[in-house]
């Protein structure tokens, strides 16, 4: 029953805290789940986030296993809807009252601070992960090669990370057939 | 009064369904795969079904990017409670989620059972290195405008060092930082001159290119 209060608040914080969308609140996700609770290794952290990109939808429904994980379908449930609800209900409101201060001056105040908030924040999450997954030259040449892809030209990401993870499987083997021992 | 029942009809004949409502969220959100959600949205929503046009699209992501949580799902709030309110909003977050929780949830499973399996260790660790590439190219462009900016610059790498560097607990970056951006932009600074405000509206413009040209 503690769990399952502690999953709540904690994931209702971190939904309160997403200011700039999933990414921006990893690191933050991580320090709570990780070394906070003890609720995930790390290594299952970043297990948990790969499973969340490869599956369709929001990658953020990744969530929804470190619920399952501690307490069953229920902590599933529970975790997604302290991690979405609270978001849903906010966005509701504020496109009620979107025609009151859709003009006012203070909006854009928000909207122009706030954005390089957001961009800062995903920098970090992108870094949270970059610390989990990249230790040696071929994470570090997956990394490198699908970002220089995606700067060339548009591909469909969800090809580029599954040949990032058949790359990981893959490529000891090959080298090995290819180099002199 | 033929008048009053024949305006109740057209207006209850221009209702979107609730079903139909679902069963378009449900697709984009089944065949979203790897991120990307918006763009398929905009598809849908726009493009096929003409439920709203390109300006109200935009202000439905100025409110979803400016509001904590994922941009898809507070767009599917905006969008589904425009069209039917709450209902709408409760059936279009149900649709887009739906076949990510199935999947996430069988996925969860099979990686429970083969948790030592060394391959899908290895298979999920280069999927994370992969999507390290990703958000790298979503977050520059995203950012596009902000890192060429020299105060925007300065807020980003503020932002990042606290976070990543100095691991100040989130809620404290929000107030302080947040709230120091916020009044660096106050209505009347300068930040804000009139050349500011005609580039925000080419900036619209651009953008609408921008999730056009998406898929």
């Amino acid at each position: 029953m503690a769990k399952l209060f502690n999953l709540t608040w904690v994931f209702m914080l971190l939904a309160i805290l997403a200011v700039g969308g999933g990414t921006a609140v990893l690191p933050a996700m991580q320090h709570m789940t990780v070394d906070q609770f003890h609720w995930v290794t790390k290594s299952q952290f970043r297990d948990i986030y790969s499973l969340g990109q490869v599956a369709p939808g929001p990658n953020m429904l990744m969530v929804l296993l470190i619920g399952q994980k501690m307490a069953g379908a229920l902590g599933a449930l529970v975790v997604g809807l302290a991690f979405f609800l609270p978001d849903c209900i906010l966005t509701l409101v504020a496109n009620r009252l979107w025609v009151h201060f859709k003009d006012s001056p203070w909006r854009r105040a928000v909207q122009h601070g706030m954005a390089p908030v957001a961009i800062g924040l995903m920098l970090a999450g992108t870094y949270a992960i970059a610390r989990l997954s990249i230790f040696n030259l071929t994470s570090m040449l997956i990394a490198g090669s699908i970002f220089a892809l995606l700067m060339w030209r548009h591909i469909n990401p969800a090809l580029l990370v599954l040949a990032g993870g058949l790359t990981y499987v893959l490529l000891p083997h090959v080298l090995q057939h290819l180099l002199p021992h | 009064m033929n008048d009053a029942i024949a305006a109740a009809e057209a207006e209850s004949a221009a209702l979107v369904p609730l079903i139909t409502i679902f069963w378009t969220f449900l697709t984009a959100g089944a065949i979203s795969f790897g991120g990307g959600v918006v763009a398929y949205l905009r598809e849908y929503t726009v493009s096929d079904t003409k439920w709203l046009d390109d300006e109200a699209f935009l202000d439905a992501l100025e409110i979803s990017q400016t509001l904590p949580g994922l941009n898809a799902i507070n767009m599917s709030v905006i969008i589904g409670d425009n069209l039917r309110g709450i209902p709408g909003a409760l059936v279009a977050v149900a649709g887009l989620v739906l076949p990510g929780v199935i999947i996430i949830m069988g996925l969860g499973a099979v990686w429970q059972e083969e948790s030592h399996n060394p391959q899908v260790k290895m298979f999920l660790t280069g999927v994370a290195a992969a999507a390290v590439g990703l958000l790298s190219t979503v977050t520059l462009q995203l950012g596009h405008k902000q890192f060429v900016k020299p105060l925007d610059l300065a807020i980003i790498v503020a932002t990042f060092v606290a976070v990543s560097i100095l691991r100040i607990p989130l809620y404290i970056v929000l107030l302080v930082i947040g709230t120091t951006a916020i009044l660096l932009y106050r209505p009347g600074a300068s930040h804000e001159s009139l050349e500011e405000r005609t580039r925000h509206l080419r900036e619209r413009l651009r953008h609408r290119r921008y999730i056009g040209l998406r898929h």
